[in-house]
């Protein structure tokens, strides 16, 4: 008994020596919660962390909340999908060299039988103007990300201001999100590539609108500005923002597949 | 029933892998509640022996004070120590943001109240004859407070396990001041929670599973502590 006392004691002590602080230099990123549920960033950063010797360490939260963090200096590099956002945190000072990196494009997902029958909508504000219209359930991420920033320039653009029990700001991300318009039978915008993810037995919702210039969703990269935050590593960030960019990371994202689907484009150069 | 035998499939097949993804997240799961529950001991079990023992004005309130501290939302004392460490408030220069170090400040504050209110407890619970014997038998107030811990130090061990329990079955401190950061902050929880959030319930509930399955292991470890 008493030596396994002892050894219970040892195995408490020996766990709580681990020293959690890692010794390799780290890099922050901040990126939104749709960018690594796709998987890619596993595919992407490992070479680049070998390469330099370096880890990344990546903080998944909603865009609003990544570009926050570049605000207050806590992250090196945002990696976010909100162009006006993005525009405003480098004319703010935020954020310098900003890059285009790759692009995909939103869909407007509802159930099969499209009640709100927007599958003849000719345009992406024509589709929402129809669900408003007729009142049926659209959840919204309500989160400040770069999906709901697309969608809120949607409705804009259709001319109204979403109101109503029919309008379910959910305040959460697109899993999420996409789970609740599942359950609850009702639509809502989806970014491709988690809407992929979800499409084989997480959600019975089906694309019923696509194509639209205006569902376009293109990923920027942007280093923290130096000048504001003389803390931040921007050295490192720089030679992230030019991998990324560069041939190296440019085919790992366009090779990048997932459930046998491409997620993400690269622009023609 | 075939969503539960699933998570258990996959909790068994993960374990069997030694995926290294779960590894971290244990690791990091226990170092850091570990480190915080000795803490958070060291601060509350001194302070539940004081308030239990001594009298003094306001003493009510003290006590009203660490039972309402136990309700403590963890999103709360991980926004209030995220405004501590951020680059933006008072402690920003040490980057203490998104390490593990930032998670056990804030575990720690969440498991001092829970160590403080359970010792009080515990020392109150006791036989009332312990300390007038001790004092007849030559103890000064000090020596006859330390005779008084270590008969209840049963109940008082069972208040630092109680904290432990607390700690690392919590989200929101470990997400908002850890980042769920992969391989380095990412705990049980976080990954349950970021699991959940992509729709994985089966694998969610799996994590859950190995948690507790940890848990029992690192309590197994600690109840052989308590019973001397």
């Amino acid at each position: 008994m008493r030596l396994i006392r002892l050894l219970s004691a040892a195995l408490v002590a020996l766990l709580m020596l681990v020293t959690v602080a890692g010794a390799d230099e780290r890099l922050r990123m901040s990126t939104t919660t749709s960018t690594q549920d796709s998987g890619l960033l596993k595919a992407l950063l490992p070479p680049f962390e070998r390469r330099h010797n370096i880890k990344v360490d990546v903080i998944a939260v909603g865009t609003g909340q990544a570009l926050k963090l570049g605000e207050a200096g806590d992250v090196d590099v945002v990696f976010v999908h909100a162009r006006k956002l993005e525009d405003k945190f480098v004319t703010d000072g935020y954020g310098v060299n900003r890059k285009d990196v790759m692009y995909n494009d939103f869909v407007i997902i509802g159930p099969k039988s499209d009640p709100a029958g927007i599958a003849k909508a000719k345009t992406a504000a024509e589709a929402l103007k129809l669900l408003a219209t007729k009142g049926i359930t659209f959840i919204s991420r309500g989160d400040k990300s770069g999906t709901h920033t697309k969608e809120l320039d949607l409705w804009k653009a259709a001319g109204i201001s979403p109101k109503g029990s029919w309008y379910v700001e959910a305040g959460q991300g697109m899993g999420p999100v996409i789970t609740m318009a599942t359950e609850r039978r009702g639509y809502t915008l989806a970014d491709r590539g988690t809407y992929n993810a979800f499409k084989g037995g997480k959600t019975d919702l089906a694309i019923l609108f696509q194509g639209d210039k205006g569902l376009f969703n293109p990923y920027g990269i942007i280093a923290v500005n130096p000048k504001k935050f003389p803390h931040v590593k921007h050295d490192l960030a720089m030679k992230l923002v030019d991998y990324v960019t560069g041939p190296e990371g440019q085919k790992i994202i366009a090779a990048y597949k997932a459930h046998g689907e491409p997620v993400f484009f690269i622009y023609k150069k | 029933m075939d969503f539960f035998s699933e998570s258990l499939h996959t909790a068994l097949q993960l374990i069997a892998a030694r995926d290294p993804d779960v590894v971290s997240a244990v690791t990091v799961s226990i170092v850091v509640s570990l480190w915080s529950t000795l803490f958070a001991s060291l601060a509350g079990v001194p302070a539940g022996v004081a308030v239990a023992v001594a009298d003094f004005p306001g003493k009510r309130a003290v006590v009203t004070l660490l039972n309402t501290l136990m309700a403590l939302p963890t999103v709360v004392v991980g926004l209030f120590v995220y405004s501590l460490v951020s680059r933006q408030g008072p402690l920003g220069e040490f980057g203490l943001l998104f390490t593990p170090w930032a998670m056990v400040a804030g575990q720690t504050l969440l498991a001092i109240p829970i160590v403080a209110n359970l010792t009080m407890s515990a020392i109150k619970g006791a036989d009332p004859r312990i300390v007038p014997t001790a004092l007849t038998l030559g103890a000064g107030p000090l020596e006859s407070t330390r005779r008084l811990v270590i008969e209840m130090r049963f109940g008082i061990m069972a208040a630092v396990i109680a904290a432990f329990g607390r700690v690392i079955a919590e989200v929101g401190v470990a997400m908002m001041l850890g980042g769920n950061i992969r391989g380095h902050t990412r705990t049980m929880t976080t990954a349950i929670a970021m699991e959940t959030g992509k729709g994985e319930f089966a694998l969610g509930l799996a994590l859950g599973l190995i948690l507790m399955a940890v848990a029992l292991i690192v309590n197994m470890a600690l109840n052989t502590l308590q019973q001397r």
